[in-house]
């Protein structure tokens, strides 16, 4: 059987992701692509974005110029504060994220397993110290984590596993991945691809997918506006 | 009258000893006492347990404390952020030892400190390879691990105000670290870009209030140098 589809850009994924962060959400965006989403939060919607290095109510990008040496973000780089946004110290931030405070988390990911288990924060390179940030306590502490990744890794292996492969972040996390290729909720009853890309069937889907896929019976087009790569 | 002013980063960090755990506020490069880290590599006290968030940029500041030899212990989130050189040579070299510690629980242990607390149990790193030699405890369903307050002999702050008490202001996103710090120190000494008078702060904004806070030296704002 034969395919022909095309996988999204990171930009596509993150507009894709931002569509599901409803009016009023506090969300955390990890460092990376999911940062990108904030950008595709649609036109009058309020979504607050948390920092968990004491912010809430992170804005976009300053303008270049207008940098603040104080004000920086998660991942180090200069940002802003939206009007009504607020600073408070580390403990306050992560008790804000470990405490259920924040309604969703949109992660990064190496690796997700088919019962959620998410894999993010090391490689296990021996030649590299290890370092873990935020990331065990941004999945354990949202009341929802999503990750958005790569379908496949660069040879084109699965990332999501029957059994994560790396060390896991934290277990039975995760309850929805954007890819570059589909939309796939994590449920007790196992994995619903919820939308795929154009041209995209579930055969060459679960090709690239280690656990079994089930298709959604309400299951859409993935096709977000196109976006420069 | 209580004046907790001292003159210069020198006597700021004066007493420190050998062996000290330090507590170093600061996310990347922002809410750093670099003047206050400057200081105590010149006055030399050496087998050190640095308690960061990272683990120094370049060679100025924590990462000169780490080329210098006078790093025995890094207690921290993440290591590999920016130009983190000094630390990797130290820890290729096995000169120096790692605690990796989730940035929330950093931050938490020391709250526990300050707040009195023998420790707490959280769910973070539970079921990972971070929790293993730990105590556990199933919590309403949900695995626990168990974390011991982190306690410094001294903690190296950064602010923007001070009064002579050493009631405090923050800059921002340079809060980060700096009051749980400030509470879970034997000596709080901080690092302030302007002095204020008594009374001039508004009581209802004052971040860290002064009875947590031991010494106040002032050194002018300056740039905080290129980004991490």
């Amino acid at each position: 059987m034969t395919s022909n589809y095309k996988p999204l850009n990171r930009d596509q994924m993150a507009w894709r992701a931002a569509q599901d962060l409803q009016e009023g959400a506090y969300v955390n965006l990890g460092i990376g692509m999911p940062t990108l989403a904030a950008s595709y939060v649609p036109d009058g919607r309020e979504v607050i974005f948390h920092s968990e290095n004491g912010i809430l109510g992170l804005g976009p990008k300053p303008e270049p110029g207008m940098e603040d040496e104080n004000l920086i973000d998660a991942g180090k780089s200069y940002t802003t504060l939206i009007k009504g946004g607020v600073f408070m110290h580390h403990a306050d931030a992560f008790l804000m994220i470990r405490g259920k405070h924040l309604d969703v988390s949109l992660l990064g990911a190496f690796e997700v397993s088919e019962r959620g288990d998410l894999a993010n924060w090391t490689t296990e390179d021996p030649s590299f110290p290890p370092g873990v940030g935020g990331a065990m306590d941004l999945a354990v502490g949202a009341k929802e984590i999503r990750v958005i990744m790569d379908h496949t890794d660069k040879k084109g292996n699965p990332r999501i596993l029957k059994k994560c492969r790396l060390p896991l972040t934290a277990p039975g996390c995760v309850k929805r991945i954007y890819t570059n290729l589909a939309v796939i909720d994590v449920t007790p009853q196992g994995l619903f691809v919820r939308e795929m890309v154009e041209g995209m069937t579930l055969e060459k889907l679960q090709e690239l997918t280690e656990p079994k896929l089930q298709l959604a019976n309400d299951w859409q087009a993935l096709a977000p506006p196109a976006m420069a790569a | 009258m209580i004046d907790k002013r001292v003159a210069s980063p020198a006597d700021a960090v004066a007493g420190v000893k050998d062996g000290a755990v330090v507590l170093v506020a600061g996310f990347g490069t922002v809410g750093i006492a670099d003047d206050l880290l400057e200081a105590l590599h010149d006055q030399g006290a050496t087998n050190l347990t640095i308690v960061h968030n990272n683990a120094g940029n370049g060679d100025t500041g924590l990462a000169r404390l780490i080329n210098s030899g006078r790093v025995s212990k890094v207690i921290c989130s993440y290591p590999r952020s920016g130009d983190y050189s000094a630390f990797l040579n130290a820890y290729r070299a096995k000169t120096l030892e790692l605690e990796l510690v989730p940035q929330g629980i950093i931050s938490e242990r020391m709250h526990a400190h300050a707040a009195g607390l023998g420790g707490f149990f959280s769910p973070v790193t539970a079921h990972t390879k971070l929790a293993e030699g730990k105590e556990t405890r199933e919590i309403d369903g949900v695995l626990h691990v168990f974390e011991k307050p982190l306690k410094g002999d001294i903690a190296l702050l950064r602010a923007r105000k001070a009064d002579r008490w050493g009631n405090l202001v923050y800059n921002q996103s340079a809060r980060n670290f700096n009051p749980i710090m400030a509470m879970a120190a034997d000596l709080s000494v901080v690092q302030v870009d302007e002095m204020v008078e008594l009374g001039s702060m508004d009581p209802e904004a004052v971040v860290t209030p002064s009875i947590f806070i031991d010494r106040v030296v002032v050194v002018g704002a300056k740039d905080l140098g290129t980004k991490a």
